[in-house]
């Protein structure tokens, strides 16, 4: 089976992708940190950020749109978390409607405090799509290492990426297996079945785990893992790394 | 066979139960000797694994277990798992790095060499398996035979001694075994092999063991046992096939001899 449900546009060509990872997750780190750092009210910096964004897309050679696209994973969880608050009453009406059921009315404040949660969200998720889109996630995870990310985490990130196909694989076996036998039960009498299988996942990958491990000492393995190097900065990176001034002036000017 | 100084592996008398009680060994005796080549056979759960965990002591059971003339204690677990490279059934439990490359040089890094040394290595290992250029590639998009094959070579980049590998050939179709098979045969190292086919073993293997509800039944030549029809039959071999093997083997070992 094939996988490439994280990093599916990593293995572009492009002068983006050939950059140094950590040139990469500072510049993208910036523009999250400037862009959560900025007040809701200073439109030019979003407008200039969002820009900034869109060009790197357009240098990396990736499509746009697709990558739009994925952003709707933020949707639901934004919902959630915004869904009230254009109606907090604390200043003057911005506008309202009559349901029938009573009042509702928004306020300009809550407005402008979901467009800040709106937007802010937004750049960060995209910056971080961009990133990945741009690195595979190996060096994704060498370049954080070398950045003065503990040991341990990027360990386990990357464990995860390596057995996260493994445990996707796993979990469409089992779901096969199931459908061919379970058919025309009711949904309430599968969740026991869910259940099970949740179950039989957890112990599955437990014993994964122990003998990747035992296969790790049978190989040396003492506990730390020795660490490979990247190569040096060179113009590109030094150039790529020039857009982080450049975010640091525009807050400046206009935040 | 060889002298005495040339034993390599030597097992007096192992059991070894699972942390459930299971019983997995039972008074195991085995010699090997450099430069041999095994075939442990027998049936599911017969404790062929569990024996060949051992050798680098992923398990420690009862009993005496010296190899490399280093008794099976923790303090040269270290130097014992450096000379015994042990290729587990499953790729996916062997290959756990994100890329081929750190995969096969896990093992050369973890004994300390030198960066330009263990880049040579894991080219050298790589064209061993007939994978060259794979180093970028990730895991889980090989075919199972490149990960078979890949997993071969994370041990072979660390220059082992012996060699032990669980069913190599595991869920390969023909063409993969047999592909399998030319590149383990041209491995010098001692091996210890587990496997079901018997092909492979006459193929690779100068001496077979018979493992039976965790106990050794027979230990014996290839050759022997490629006649023995009481014995392969009893644990379900085709006796006809092994016949025929015999036969063609003699055969091409004279027409060499002329």
């Amino acid at each position: 089976m094939r996988h490439e449900f994280l990093d599916h546009h990593s293995g572009v060509e492009s002068p983006v992708h050939h950059l140094d990872p950590r040139a990469k997750v500072l510049v993208f780190f910036s523009f999250i940190f400037i862009g959560v750092s900025t007040p809701p009210h200073s439109i030019p910096v979003f407008m200039i950020l969002v820009a900034g964004l869109i060009g790197i897309t357009w240098v990396a050679r990736l499509p746009l749109l697709h990558l739009v696209k994925k952003l709707l994973v933020l949707l639901p969880f934004l919902l959630m978390v915004t869904a009230s608050i254009p109606f907090m009453k604390k200043d003057g009406l911005a506008g309202g409607y009559n349901l029938g059921l009573g009042g509702l009315s928004l306020s300009r404040s809550g407005l402008w405090i979901f467009w800040n949660v709106l937007i802010k969200s937004c750049l960060g998720v995209f910056s971080v799509i961009l990133l990945y889109s741009t690195t595979t996630f190996p060096q994704l995870v060498k370049g954080l290492e070398r950045l003065g990310t503990p040991r341990v985490f990027t360990v386990l990130f990357s464990f995860m990426y390596r057995y996260s196909f493994l445990l996707v694989d796993e979990i469409h076996r089992m779901k096969r297996a199931r459908d061919s036998r379970s058919f025309g039960r009711r949904w309430f009498w599968q969740l026991k079945t869910l259940g099970h299988m949740i179950g039989t996942l957890f112990l599955r990958s437990f014993h994964r785990a122990e003998r990747v491990y035992g296969a790790m000492l049978s190989r040396g393995y003492q506990g730390t893992l020795p660490g490979v190097s990247l190569k040096r900065f060179g113009l590109g990176e030094y150039l790529f790394l020039m857009i982080i001034p450049a975010l640091l002036v525009t807050r400046l000017l206009w935040g | 066979m060889g002298m005495k100084s040339d034993r390599v592996i030597e097992i007096d008398h192992l059991s070894y139960d699972y942390p459930d009680g299971t019983s997995a060994l039972r008074e195991i005796d085995l010699e090997v000797f450099r430069g041999e080549s095994i075939a442990i056979l027998g049936p599911n759960g017969a404790g062929k694994s569990t024996l060949l965990y051992h050798f680098n002591g992923t398990f420690i059971g009862k009993g005496k277990v010296v190899v490399l003339g280093l008794p099976l204690i923790k303090e040269n677990l270290k130097e014992i798992r450096r000379r015994v490279g042990l290729v587990f059934q499953n790729p996916d439990d062997q290959l756990f790095c994100p890329t081929v490359h750190d995969d096969v040089a896990f093992g050369p890094l973890n004994m300390g060499l030198e960066e330009k040394d263990i880049r040579n290595r894991v080219e050298r290992a790589l064209g061993m398996v007939g994978l060259p250029g794979f180093e970028r590639r990730s895991a889980h998009h090989l075919s199972e035979g490149e990960k078979k094959r890949v997993a071969l070579a994370t041990v072979l980049a660390m220059d082992s001694e012996i060699l032990a590998l669980d069913e190599p050939t595991d869920n390969l179709d023909p063409a993969g075994s047999q592909a399998l098979i030319e590149r383990i045969r041209q491995i010098g190292q001692t091996k210890i092999i587990i496997t079901h086919h018997l092909a492979l073993a006459m193929d690779l293997c100068d001496r077979a063991v018979f493992l039976q509800a965790g106990r050794k039944i027979e230990d014996l030549p290839m050759e022997k046992l490629l006649q023995n029809r009481d014995l392969l039959e009893r644990f379900g071999f085709d006796a006809d096939l092994a016949q025929w093997m015999y036969e063609r083997k003699k055969k091409a070992k004279n027409q060499n001899a002329k």
